[in-house]
């Protein structure tokens, strides 16, 4: 194109390919060269241990037994609710996307106070039929898959909900037109047309669980997973093995991508009609009876473990034992987590950590989508796979490349020493956003005529005006959505913190769980409650903002 | 010479030759083995319209595109008032354009939009205002100036685009496809308004179309693009009736184009076993003999003979179009030649019989490809 462009382009791309390469491919080179430290010793100790073989195999099992259980749980229910009209539809839709809004540890531990073996649940239905003991263990694979099927049918949910929405109602009426009976229609026309959603919400939940971590880490018991296999063996000092499991889990990733990616462009349509949701009311009284009281157990299943983290937070810590409920409540917790030093650090930490993180995403991710979007250069390619990298890498996998790779300074190497530091965390969580910030101003920006860029600059329009008069405001609602996930996401983020914490940059998940291990569950869940409200809090912020912009 | 009378004598010649005028020469650029644009040359007086017209995928857009500069040739050069701007990039050209679908900016009013030339030019708020609002009322757009682009209609946003490329008092004009996007009735008043603009503003005037009818309407010359390469440049009249080629004759109007003998000035030309002669023009005024001479029978010039007329072809009416003022009826004769005919005659019906004859001399010849 134009040279002066051109030069502004490469001056653009330089550092911020530089960045990318940095932080987010040179720490997977460090995990691949470290598994390989000595030859194949690391691979052959990895071959030959069983409980390596066995986490790899619990991961694959956990990981497709999870999506299944969200397709069982959110197709049914996208069904239910885009295509029939009943009592309690309003309640039940308002709700079915809450257990997404819980940070990862969170949702764990409300699990733990409902249906553990301590649990409100558990011991009122032990109470209640006087068993000896509880009658369930919230324990191993099947706790594993209870807990995901709860937070991850969500995408399954979205994804098809959106599918039926943009479905064009004509395409059934002209099958039923033609003599197709009901099942005929759905498994010949409807499924069809939802596989590439589908596939995308199969794909998501596939990666969201091979890298899962905090529900293997409480409930695992005796169980291995290759997420928490990695941080065990980082912490037994046999790092080695650790990266030979790294490159595993992340292999294992990129093979699932491939896998669901490959399904889902198997199958791509472009609906030419538009999309018009029509709902049928359902008028038989036995089946709106039942209906209603379906959304009701649904409803209250998906709200119990907010109201649980709610109500455990005002509960005095080390008083709740053998009781159903807990037994004292106050509102102490809360007033310790803002008057005493020690516990208000871990809130500072969290807050300007996710803060960092996503200011560096939102200027670092606007240029990476800027280019990609808007600029052709040869680089192009290269500069998208960047981006989306940290997406199909699980999180354990990220934080021990980090791990490896900035654990020292060496200029040769290009390395800095930042593990141990404040600086590593806000590192992680920056990784992290990538992904979720790049794609997110990537659409904004394809919204963007090209023309009008074209035409800005045919008036005269100066480089900078036109980025801020014109390519800006095109990109505002993927900066704002962007910005907003990446925020949330960092500040309820565990699993790097496990990895890479220190004392001194604890954030809120690492001291939710030294309470929980301490017993002290009021101030957990305390946390728990606070976390829950900030992540609303930047919703709503997020969401004003784009309505006054707009 | 060009030392002895130095650098500026060549740009003040140069002046002379073209003031105000846009000129592309030589221009050629190609997408990897694709030669999108092969050597396209032609000239725009000040005040004058060209069109460049040419089915879709011609080249035509991207000869536009290298005009403004968005676009650079990989060899050729753009002149402004004789100036080499090839390597000019486009904020710094000072032309007008009118986008296709008018790339309006849909986060700013219609007022916004119009003054941000005007803004990047550095003109004060005030003064933005009052010029913006000028050129909206001078499109007709009085009090638009608040209003959103979304609450436009095609015709009001296609004004707007146009004030907005005027407002700067650009040097040049150029538009892709200005009235690609407004409805029939419409599009017939905006033409004459816009030949009308075009002609007060009085700079160049390059305009892209598919639509041969707009070039007709509004454009002084046309230049016909196909695969790239320029076929014909003169006036609607110039390629209507003496077409340089045979893909000219048939992209510009309807025709029958029948293989016929060039016999110099004369056209040999047998339908149906009768051979009959006439007056005839060559393309660009070409002497010699064309290889594989075609002649080309426009409905206007052919008529419906009066019976026992000795010197028609007779044939029967096979479809009749009714076009108001007239009607087009196509006849097919013994050999199954199909003749399209207009004339003001009304009276005849598909399955009638008739002769055909040719009505106005001379008939334009080319040679085959």
């Amino acid at each position: 194109m134009k040279q002066g462009d051109t030069r502004r382009s490469l001056l653009l791309a330089i550092p911020v390919f530089a960045l990318l390469v940095w932080t987010v491919a040179y720490p997977n080179v460090a995990v691949i060269a470290g598994s390989f430290e000595n030859g194949l010793g690391h691979w052959r100790e990895f071959i030959a241990s069983p409980a390596d073989r066995e986490a790899l195999s619990t991961s694959i099992i956990i990981s497709l037994a999870s999506v299944v259980a969200s397709l069982a749980i959110g197709v049914p229910l996208a069904f239910l609710l885009s295509r029939f009209d009943f009592p309690g539809r309003r309640i039940l839709r308002a709700v079915a996307t809450l257990p997404a809004a819980l940070p990862p540890l969170v949702g764990v531990i409300a699990f733990l106070f409902l249906y553990g073996e301590s649990g409100v649940v558990t011991r009122a239905i032990q109470r209640l039929f006087n068993m000896p003991e509880a009658p369930w263990r919230l324990t191993g694979v099947p706790a594993i898959i209870f807990v995901h099927a709860y937070t991850m049918y969500v995408y399954v949910y979205l994804f098809v909900s959106a599918g039926l929405e943009r479905f064009d109602t004509t395409l059934d009426e002209a099958a039923s037109g033609l003599g197709a009976s009901g099942w005929q229609r759905l498994r010949y026309v409807t499924l069809p047309l939802l596989t590439p959603a589908l596939a995308g919400s199969m794909l998501l939940v596939f990666m969201t669980s091979l890298g899962s971590f905090s529900a293997p880490y409480v409930f695992g018991g005796g169980i291995r997973v290759l997420a928490t296999q990695i941080v065990s063996s980082k912490l037994n000092g046999s790092l080695g093995l650790a990266y030979v499991e790294t490159t595993v889990l992340a292999l294992s990733a990129v093979a699932g991508l491939a896998l669901f990616r490959w399904l889902e462009r198997k199958r791509k349509y472009t609906s030419s009609g538009k999309g018009s949701a029509t709902r049928r009311v359902i008028r038989s009284r036995r089946a709106q009876i039942a209906a209603a009281v379906l959304a009701t157990i649904t409803v209250i299943v998906l709200v119990l473990p907010h109201l649980m983290v709610i109500l455990v937070s005002f509960a005095v810590d080390g008083q709740w034992t053998t009781q159903v409920m807990p037994p004292a409540y106050t509102l102490d917790n809360y007033r310790r987590l803002f008057s005493e030093a020690e516990l208000w650090r871990p809130i500072m930490n969290s807050l300007s950590m996710a803060v960092i993180a996503t200011a560096a995403n939102l200027i670092v991710c606007f240029v990476a989508a800027y280019l990609i979007v808007l600029r052709k250069f040869s680089g192009r390619r290269t500069l998208e796979v960047l981006v989306a990298l940290p997406w199909a890498i699980p999180a354990t996998a990220i934080a021990l490349g980090l791990a490896a790779t900035f654990n020292r300074n060496d200029l040769l190497s290009a390395r800095v020493l930042l593990v141990g530091t404040f600086w590593i965390l806000p590192l992680a969580y920056f990784v992290r956003g990538i992904p979720l910030v790049s794609t997110a101003i990537e659409g904004s920006l394809r919204q963007l005529d090209p023309a009008l860029e074209d035409a800005a600059r045919g008036l005269g329009g100066s480089w900078w005006l036109t980025m801020r008069k014109v390519v800006l405001p095109a990109a505002r609602p993927g900066l704002v959505a962007g910005g907003l996930l990446a925020a949330v996401t960092a500040v309820g983020e565990f699993v790097a913190g496990v990895v890479l914490y220190t004392h001194a940059n604890r954030p809120i998940s690492m001291e939710i769980l030294a309470q929980l291990r301490a017993l002290a569950f009021g101030t957990a869940s305390a946390y728990s409650v606070l976390l829950i409200l900030l992540v609303l809090l930047m919703t709503l912020t997020a969401r004003s903002f784009e309505e006054r912009m707009a | 010479m060009d030392e002895v009378l130095g650098r500026e004598y060549q740009e003040q010649q140069a002046r002379q030759v073209s003031a105000g005028s846009l000129a592309l020469k030589g221009i050629t650029r190609r997408f990897g083995d694709y030669v999108a644009v092969n050597d396209i040359s032609f000239e725009v007086a000040s005040g004058e319209l060209l069109a460049l017209i040419g089915a879709s995928g011609s080249g035509k857009t991207t000869t536009l595109r290298i005009a403004a500069g968005y676009e650079h040739p990989d060899s050729g050069q753009v002149l402004f008032d004789g100036r080499d701007i090839t390597a000019l990039p486009p904020q710094k050209r000072g032309f007008g354009m009118v986008f296709q679908h008018y790339a309006l900016f849909p986060h700013m009013n219609v007022e916004q939009n119009v003054g941000f030339g005007l803004e990047a030019r550095g003109v004060a708020k005030q003064m933005r205002l009052e010029k913006a609002r000028a050129a909206l009322a001078s499109v007709g757009l009085d009090h638009a100036g608040p209003r959103s682009i979304q609450s436009l209609s095609g015709g009001e946003q296609q004004r707007v685009a146009l004030a907005r490329a005027l407002v700067i008092e650009p040097k040049v004009l150029l538009m892709d496809e200005p009235l690609s996007n407004l409805d029939p009735t419409l599009r017939q008043s905006t033409r004459d308004e816009l030949r009308a603009m075009l002609h007060r503003v009085g700079v160049p005037a390059l305009f892209v179309t598919h639509d041969q009818e707009d070039a007709f309407a509004i454009a002084d010359r046309i230049a016909l693009i196909k695969r790239g390469i320029l076929q014909q440049l003169g006036t609607p009249e110039d390629l209507y009736d003496r077409p340089a080629s045979l893909s000219v004759a048939t992209f510009i109007g309807r025709a029958t184009i029948l293989p016929a003998e060039d016999l110099g000035d004369k056209v040999g030309v047998t339908i149906a076993g009768q051979r009959r002669e006439f007056g005839a023009t060559k393309p660009n005024g070409y002497s010699g003999i064309l290889t594989s001479p075609h002649v080309v029978l426009r409905p206007d010039a052919l008529e419906i003979a009066r019976d026992g007329d000795e010197t028609a072809w007779r044939g029967e009416v096979v479809n009749r179009r009714f076009t108001g003022g007239s009607a087009v009826y196509r006849v097919k004769v013994a050999d199954g030649t199909v003749l399209e005919v207009e004339s003001g005659e009304m009276r005849l019906r598909e399955g009638d019989t008739t002769g055909v004859r040719v009505a106005r001399e001379p008939l334009p010849m080319v040679a085959g490809e």
